[in-house]
Parts: C-alpha cells; structure tokens; sequence
C-alpha cells in the first residue's frame, strides 16, 4: 500500500511546476496548459483523501474541478482566439492594451 | 502490494518528468502532448487510488475533450515565428523563486499535518461499485452543486461562442 | 501434465491467448475487409471487382499487404520527427487496446472490466491524437487541414454517439460489456427495438467518427489529397490503415453488444428442441449456412480457369467445411462450448451485417460539405440525442412506476422523438434557406 503522503508529494511536485509554468512563461496558451497542470494537482490530492476516508466525496469534487476546468479551457480559448485575430501575437507580456 | 508501490512510482515520475517538460518546451505542440502525458499518468494513479469512474472521467474528458480543444486552437493559431522568439518573461527569476517558495511553505505545512495522515483502515476484498457510489453521491447529496456546475457550462459556453464569433 | 492447468492460470493465461490471437487476426481481417468493401463496391456498380489474385480475388489482401511493406518509407525533411513516428502508432494501440473489453462471445472476452463501454469509449476517443498529431507533424497544408477537420468531427460526433449509447445503457443498467448483453436476454429483446432512433443516432455518429463516407471529411481524395495521410506512405500509411478499419470493427462491436445482443442468436430466450434430443433448431442454423457456402465453394472451384485457382478455390471449400464441422460438433458438447463457439459464429455475423451498411452508406450517398457536417451534428443529432434520452428514460419510469409494459411505453417513446425529429428538420430546413450570413 502507497502511504497517503506519497500522493501529497507528487501534488506538491506537479503543483509547483505548475505554479513555475504560469509565472514564468510568456506563451498564453502555455500559461493556461500550466493552469490545468495546477487543477490536475488538486484533483491528485482530493482523490488520495477520499481513498483515505473511504468515501466518494473527494471523487465528486474531482469531478467539479474537471468540469471547471473544462469551462475555463472553452473560455480561455475563445478569449486566445478572439485576441489572437485582433493582435497577431500569443505572448503574455505584449497583451498591454489597458496600459495605455 | 509491492505491484502497487512500483506502478504508482512509475506514474508519479512518467507525470513529473513529462510536467517539467512541459513547462520548458518551445514548441507548444510538444507541450501539449506531454501535458497529455502528464494527465494520462495522473488518470494511472487515480485507477491505483480504487477511482475507476474518474480515470475515465480523467481520460474522457481532459485527455479526449479538453486537450484536444487545446491541440485544435494550437494549431489554429500556430505560429512559426513563436519558434524563434523567446519564451520565459522578464520577471522569471523573481517568479521561479517565489514559486519554489510557495512550493517549501506547502512542503512545511504537508510536513507538520504528516501526523493526522492515515492509510484505509482495511480494502475490502470486493470493492464497492465506484460508478455507482459515484452516481449516489452525485445525483444524492451533492445535487444542488452539480445543477450549478451545469450552469456553468452553459455560462461558459455562450461565453465561448460570444469570445469565438467575429461579428457578435 | 494436466495438474498444471489449474483455474488460476487458466484465468492468467486464456486472456493472454485472447489478446495474442486478436492482435495475429486483425491485421488478415482488415485485409479482408477491403476486399469486401471493394467487392461490395463492385457489385453495387455492377462491376466484378479484383478479380486476378486468387479466385476472385481472394488472395489480393495479402498481395496488398506485401505490396505496402515493400514500399519506401518517406519522412518529409521539414517534418516533425518524433510526433511523425509517433503518430501511427497511437492510432493503432489505442484501436487495439479497445479489443481488451469487447465481448466475442461469453467466453471470448480480455477482461470484464466493470466499466468496460466507458473504457472503449476512452479508449477509442484517444485515437483521435493520432490523426491530429500526424497531420500535425507532416508540416503540410493538406495534412494539417485534414487533422482539423478530424478534430472537430470527432469531438461533435462522439457527443451525439455517446448520447445515443447512453439510451441503451438506461435499459441495461450496467457498463459492464457482459451484463448488458445478458440483459437483452434476460428482457427477451434486442435493446434496437426499444431504442431504434438511438441505434440510428449511434450509427450515424459511429461513420462520423471512423471517418467513412459520407463524412470522409478528413481525408476528401477531391479537396484534400488524402487528409492527414498525405505524407505518410509505406509501414506508417498501412498502420492508420490498420487503425482505421480496426476502429471500424470496434465501432460495430459496440453496436453490435448494446443494440443488437452481442453474442446472442436471434431468438435466444426461445427455445425449441429437436425432437428427441437436447439440440436447439436454431442452433443448427450457423452450421448449415457455413456448409451452404462450402457447398457453393465446391461447386465453383471446378470453374476457376487456372489450376492453382481452382486448388484455392477448393481450400477455401475445405476450410468452411471444417468451420461448419465445428458449429456442428459443438452442438453435441457441454452447453459452454456451444455457447463460446456460436457466440462468436453470431457476433462476428452481426459485425459484418453492421459493417456491410456502412459500405452500403458509402456508396449511396453524396458526402457532405463541412457546414453541413457541423450542422447535421450539432442542430439535428445531438437535440435529438438529448429527445430520445429524455424520453426513453420516461418511458422507463413510467413503466417502472405504473406497471405498464416496457414495449408499450417505449413504442410511446419513439413517437414523441420521431415527432420531435420531423420537427427539428423541419425548422433546420427553414434556417438553411437563409442566405449564409456575410463574411463566413
């Protein structure tokens, strides 16, 4: 048997490569495959402590998390495109319109 | 099981491994399908976890649905220049080492919670039924949240069609 | 030497047996299958067909299988090297991996995963990663269209087919493979005569997603060369070949098991005997058609105008008259053995009768234009996917709750969705009149 800290580890680990992929890129479509990185972490965590407890609560969230994940793909992507026809560009710190 | 402790170290270093790639490819396709990697080995260690429903949940969805939207907007927008140009921003040592911050404070706080960890008491013979256990609790008691996450496809998905039209 | 074979090696080793001998057929059943494909195309334009290799034609798979090994491997220079090697194999372990959970016949079967449709589903979902990496990769226009048209296909269809499945899955009440084939039996009914417009759905989307005609989009010889495969040629070419026709057996096995009773045989809680004897009438049937055949075998090998033509012809003979000897003999061993042995005689019958419509489709209609691909999808199959659920799962209640029989309220059922259909392509008729809006 896999001692429940073991999940939490690799959670932390992808967590943070995560968190590393969305401050450090510059790419967005990089920047939002970081984001569900970060989601997929969580769900990793959520469904070592339902294991953990015995129930399927923690799977249920799971289940959420995925589905906002899938709601925030659609609408990230929808965003890249709308702004990709509009500035030719996909990089991060070039997106400085309300700069202005 | 020793089968069990070498599987879920298989897939935690498949999904670290392919993670770390991820994030430092150039070309984004790749990162894609090493993001595709990583889910897939993550869907590998919810199986080992007793979660059948949400490996093919994880597979299903993320991996057949939402990555191949990914892929498709990739490759509408592909972009040969983006090969050449360079892809960390300028705040990038500040932000690795914040991160990694980040990363030693849940380290610490795992650290000291360590205690109140337990394994399952006991793994019955025969498993309960997931899909139906999941259903149960999904259709029971979580049923007011799952009407809302229902809402919010259908927010996110006018909100894609709008964002996607050229002429709203 | 027997003390060995106990029932827990038995269970290790039978499904190894079981993968080995799908993996070693398949490829000889995808042959064969384009040539029925052709000589069915044939017959339909009154033709012959290949004719020369073998009598009729029944060698010229294996002539085409030498003929692509043998052929040069090209890579393109600007390719991507390791997505372009790495294409054709996803799509082919990914339509070989669904094999693990498809029920041929009750004792035919890899693993009886308790999730096993959910299991196909993903499994054939993730083939798509193939097309697309592979179109991808080739860094060609005709390629990286095709790859994009695959991409939106799949995902709209896969929604209406799985919406479709799930119609039957109400009436099953499990996504075990297994269970839901003996319920059919235990209901005394194919699950098509319940839910027959889910069947019609599934069907549909089934041809979408293997990407036959009439929705070969992805690889339009007219507009796009061949799709993604533009680039690949030789070994790779022949794998997404592989994958294709293997998607497509996966697809009618599917239907086959959730609408059309797996490996049952028609009638199967009907039972009449034999006078005399525990042998079942209907079980003789699969034994006598084979001989039919092997008689027909025999009577043509005569006529074949080369010798070595007549020699195979007369081979093909012997071999379904041996075919024909085991339907016959195991309807005199245990009730196991008839069962294995029959099942499969049945579930591959079904999968050829679900294949040969899909033939049957493609030459008789025109394929589609992409707008209207994604709006037969999207405006007609999918509400009308979400119609029959909902009122299916009506009529189920109903008849759960009030005691009325199934066929009644399921015949009440179809009514309403067909009335919702009619109206659905009504209204999709009006809107199409509409000029499309400027700037599309």
């Amino acid at each position: 048997m896999v001692p429940v800290d073991q999940y939490l580890w690799l959670s932390l680990a992808l967590f943070t490569i995560g968190v590393i992929g969305v401050l450090t890129r510059r790419n967005v479509i990089i920047i939002l495959m970081s984001i569900e990185l970060i989601l997929n972490a969580v769900n990793i965590n959520l469904v070592a402590f339902s294991h953990m407890f015995g129930t399927v609560d923690g799977q249920v969230f799971a289940i959420f998390v995925i589905t906002d994940a899938a709601a925030e793909a659609a609408v990230g992507l929808g965003i890249i495109l709308a702004f990709f026809r509009n500035r030719e560009t996909l990089l991060a710190d070039e997106m400085d319109m309300l700069k202005w | 099981m020793v089968l069990n402790s070498i599987l879920f170290y298989f897939f935690a270093a498949l999904a670290v491994g392919s993670a770390i790639l991820m994030v430092t490819r150039r070309n984004v396709v790749h990162g894609a399908v090493y993001l595709i990697t990583t889910l897939l080995a993550t869907a590998g260690v919810f199986l080992l976890l007793q979660a059948e429903f949400l490996f093919i949940v994880q597979v299903i969805l993320y991996v057949g649905g939402i990555m191949v939207l990914f892929i498709f907007v990739i490759m509408l927008v592909n972009l040969d220049i983006s090969l050449l140009q360079y892809q960390f921003n300028r705040q990038r040592f500040v932000a690795a080492v914040l991160a990694l911050a980040l990363g030693a404070q849940i380290f610490l706080a795992i650290k000291m919670g360590q205690k109140s960890l337990f394994p399952q008491a006991s793994v019955p013979e025969i498993l309960p039924k997931n899909t139906e256990a999941v259903a149960d609790a999904l259709f029971g008691h979580f049923m007011l949240p799952f009407e809302i996450a229902s809402i919010l496809l259908l927010v996110a998905m006018i909100g894609a069609v709008v964002m996607a039209k050229r002429r709203v | 030497m027997s003390h060995f074979i106990t029932p827990s090696i038995m269970r290790l080793v039978l499904p190894v047996l079981y993968a080995v001998v799908i993996v070693a057929v398949l490829p000889l059943l995808a042959g064969y299958i384009v040539l029925m494909e052709r000589k069915v195309m044939a017959d339909m334009q009154a033709r012959l067909g290949p004719m020369r290799v073998g009598p009729h034609g029944l060698l010229q798979p294996i002539a085409d299988a030498v003929k692509l090994l043998l052929k040069e491997d090209i890579i393109p220079e600007k390719a991507d090297r390791l997505l372009f090697w790495l294409a054709p194999l996803v799509s082919v372990t990914m339509a070989l991996l669904a094999y693990a959970a498809l029920p041929i016949g009750p004792a035919f079967q890899i693993a009886d995963l308790n999730i096993g449709l959910l299991f196909i589903l993903a499994v054939s979902s993730l083939g798509i990663y193939g097309i697309v990496l592979g179109g991808w990769a080739s860094n060609s226009h005709y390629s990286l269209l095709g790859a994009l048209r695959s991409a939106a296909q799949l995902v709209s269809y896969e929604t209406a087919a799985g919406l479709g499945l799930i119609s039957a899955l109400l009436l099953a009440g499990s996504l075990s493979m297994r269970d839901i084939v003996i319920a059919q039996y235990d209901q005394g009914m194919w699950f098509i005569f319940y839910v027959p417009i889910g069947f019609f759905i599934y069907m549909v989307g089934s041809i979408a997603e293997t990407n036959r005609a009439p929705f070969d989009l992805p690889e339009a010889e007219s507009e796009l060369v061949a799709g993604y495969m533009t680039e690949y040629s030789g070994f790779r070419w022949s794998l997404y070949f592989l994958a294709e026709y293997a998607n497509m057996i996966i697809v009618a096995g599917i239907a086959t098991t959730l609408f059309l009773g797996g490996w049952l045989r028609p009638f199967a809680s009907f039972h009449d005997h034999l006078p005399g004897t525990p042998i079942e009438l209907l079980d003789a049937l699969p034994s006598l058609l084979v001989l039919g055949v092997a008689a027909y075998c025999f009577f043509l090998a005569p006529k074949q105008p080369v010798k070595i033509q007549k020699l195979v012809m007369a081979l093909v003979g012997g071999l379904c008259l041996a075919i024909a000897g085991i339907l016959a003999g195991s309807l005199f061993a245990s009730p196991a053995v008839l069962q294995g042995v029959h099942g499969a005689f049945w579930f591959m019958a079904k999968v050829f009768a679900y294949l040969y419509c899909f033939l049957w489709f493609r030459f008789t209609f025109p394929r589609y234009r992409f707008d209207q691909l994604m709006r037969l999808g999207w405006r007609f199959l999918i509400p009308l996917a979400l119609v029959n659920l909902i009122t299916m799962a009506t009529a189920l209640l109903i008849s759960r709750e009030w005691g009325w029989s199934l066929r009644i309220t399921s015949i009440l059922a179809i009514v309403v969705t067909l009335a919702v259909a009619m109206w659905l392509a009504k209204n999709d008729q009006v809107d199409s009149a509409v000029p499309v809006a400027e700037g599309e």
